[in-house]
């Protein structure tokens, strides 16, 4: 602590350039926090799903769909305690630019498969008295001002009705609350029945069951079991976890992992050489200084220590406000639009000050070593 | 009386390039305690590099260094670095301050070698800065200080951690007449009234003349001083 005076005396010895590099580490680290937090983010998500629940599609691909006769064989699945279903609607409110995610099924199932949703009872009655009846999130129907009661035209660039109208007419009659789950959950539900009805074509046509299942240990064989239900069918299904639901459609966007750390290791390997270049030229502008440090008695361990340590203050001192910049962007109205409620996971900063402790090592040794080995007696004459 | 200072045989040479430069012959010297010795010479005779043997801060080819009651030609790097700490204050003809640090601080260095209280530390700070009259200078940084105070500046550093030896090399080299009296002066009174032993490289005979002893080197050669007067 009584060489700290020294040790930042000597960092900003030349303030601009200090205040440049540390600028870039701070930069580097931001994007380090927002993009090692985003993939925490969705590994914790991924790890924090229910397994109590299976998502059955069909073997093909989702958007093929599965009868809506399967259901009733579904349900006879020994460990099956609920099921309901999904059909993609992919609607809009009143501009294609606003998007809503909306499905049709089978309510009251569908809020036994999701216990974690909070629904009054009323709402689900009113849902199946109501053929045109639709329930909402209260973030929703929040953001678009829509009361119960309400009559709500959706546009859809998939289904038309038999009329041959591409707007569907929907009568909100209940909302529930997604806190559980962030934006990410499908907000939008109408009656299967009255889908199936309207549509134009494919309206018996499921793209997800949701199957609730007793034992969460039981999951594999009853997936097993529900895919051999229909094996060799013009319609085989592929039954998976939710956990493993969510990584699939994770890996459709790209390895996000892979896409994560090659990011920051080109910049923080870039960034390794711009503070490894600040620190030698620092060195050797104090060539003479570090000489009279060793005269008076200063070891050559301390002053590759001295130097080190400027390099790991630089460094650190600059990550810990970068990482705290990308917490603080995490909170932010912006972001939190974007990815819901994702916090900036504790590991991320754990490794933010490993990758700071690493990056002040890599680009800190040369020019500490450089100063151990400055033999005095040159470094007074200017040699 | 016991030598504080005792070289023995020295010799040193350089490798510059692919020639071997002789720079000291076998030279034989004793400094005894308390005196204060000024060390001239031609430029290129050997004094600079006698200086840095003295001060531990170089190693000679052959021959034995004593500094107080210690053989230092034969300690490692980092033996000789704890050693200057304790028996060596270093003043330099360009004052080699540490620019980004003030007087006090500056000055505050060698002790940060040491196992003082930060409290213990401030306080002989303080004595060094009034024992050079510069007690209010502390918190000047050093190009907020004339060439002389910088001197001083240097010389209290020197002093503070109550060295054996103190070692200048040209410390009036870079200074105007009047400043290079003021820090002749003050190097004279510490030898005088502290007993400081001093040894003090220069070129100037005028700075010389405050040494209670002149030696000449020649080409890596002490000159004997009666056959000099004579010449």
């Amino acid at each position: 602590m009584k060489y700290f005076g020294l040790i930042w005396a000597g960092l900003w010895r030349k303030r601009a350039r200090t205040f440049f590099t540390m600028a870039s580490v701070v930069v580097a680290f931001l994007l380090f926090g927002l993009l090692q937090g985003i993939n925490q983010g969705f590994n914790t998500v991924v790890t924090n799903l229910n397994v109590d629940r299976l998502y059955v599609s069909a073997k093909t691909n989702m958007t093929d769909g599965l009868p809506i006769a399967y259901a009733a064989r579904i349900r006879n699945v020994p460990g099956v305690k609920a099921l309901s279903h999904w059909t993609y609607f992919g609607g809009y409110y009143q501009n294609a630019k606003n998007a809503i995610p909306a499905f049709a099924t089978d309510a009251r199932q569908l809020f036994k498969v999701y216990h974690e949703l909070t629904i009054k009872p009323e709402y689900l009655d009113a849902m199946e008295r109501t053929r045109t009846g639709a329930i909402v999130s209260q973030q929703l129907a929040q953001q678009y001002g829509w009361k119960i009661g309400d009559r709500v035209p959706l546009g859809t660039s998939i289904w038309t009705t038999k009329q041959g109208s591409s707007t569907w007419m929907f009568d909100i009659v209940g909302t529930f609350d997604v806190s559980a789950y962030n934006q990410g959950f499908p907000a939008f539900y109408l009656n299967q029945e009255y889908f199936t009805e309207n549509a134009a074509f494919g309206g018996s046509v499921v793209h997800y069951y949701l199957v609730g299942i007793s034992d969460p240990h039981q999951a594999t064989q009853i997936s097993k079991q529900i895919d051999a239900l229909f094996e060799n069918s013009t319609n085989e299904t592929r039954t998976q976890t939710e956990s493993a639901l969510a990584q699939q459609q994770l890996k459709a966007l790209g390895d996000i992992n892979f896409i994560v750390n090659a990011i920051v290791g080109a910049v923080l390997f870039t960034l390794m050489f711009l503070t490894a270049n600040t620190m030698m030229q620092s060195v050797s502008e104090r060539t003479p200084e570090l000489a009279v440090l060793k005269t008076l008695g200063f070891s050559d361990g301390k002053v590759l220590t001295l130097v080190l340590i400027e390099a790991l203050a630089l460094c650190v001192f600059a990550a810990a406000i970068g990482l705290a910049l990308a917490t603080f962007a995490f909170n932010s109205g912006a972001l939190k639009a974007v990815f819901g409620g994702f916090r900036m996971p504790l590991i991320v900063m754990g490794m933010g000050a490993g990758v700071a402790l690493l990056l002040a090592l890599i680009s800190g040794l040369p020019p500490a070593w450089r100063a151990r080995q400055l033999n005095i007696v040159d470094a007074l004459a200017g040699r | 009386m016991t030598p504080v200072v005792s070289l023995r045989n020295v010799a040193k040479s350089y490798l510059r390039g692919k020639q071997q430069v002789e720079v000291l012959h076998g030279v034989n010297l004793d400094i005894a305690s308390g005196e204060f010795l000024a060390l001239m010479g031609p430029s290129g005779s050997g004094k600079t590099t006698m200086l840095n043997l003295v001060a531990g801060l170089d190693q000679p080819t052959s021959g034995e260094v004593y500094v107080a009651g210690e053989r230092i030609d034969s300690l490692s790097r980092a033996a000789l670095a704890t050693w200057r700490s304790h028996h060596i204050g270093f003043v330099f003809q360009f004052y080699n301050l540490l620019p980004v640090l003030t007087a006090e601080a500056n000055v505050e260095v060698p002790l940060l070698l040491t196992s003082l209280s930060r409290g213990e530390r401030r306080k002989r700070v303080e004595t060094a800065l009034q024992l050079v009259g510069l007690a209010d200078r502390g918190k000047h940084k050093p190009n907020e200080l004339s060439g002389g105070q910088q001197q001083r500046v240097a010389i209290a550093r020197a002093l503070v951690a109550d060295p054996t030896l103190l070692v200048c090399d040209e410390p009036t080299g870079d200074l105007d007449r009047r400043s290079a009296e003021e820090i002749m002066n003050l190097l004279q009174a510490l030898n005088r009234s502290q007993g400081k032993t001093i040894v003090m490289v220069t070129h100037d005979p005028k700075a010389a003349e405050y040494a209670s002893r002149e030696l000449h080197l020649d080409k890596g050669r002490l000159v004997d001083e009666a056959a000099r007067r004579a010449a």
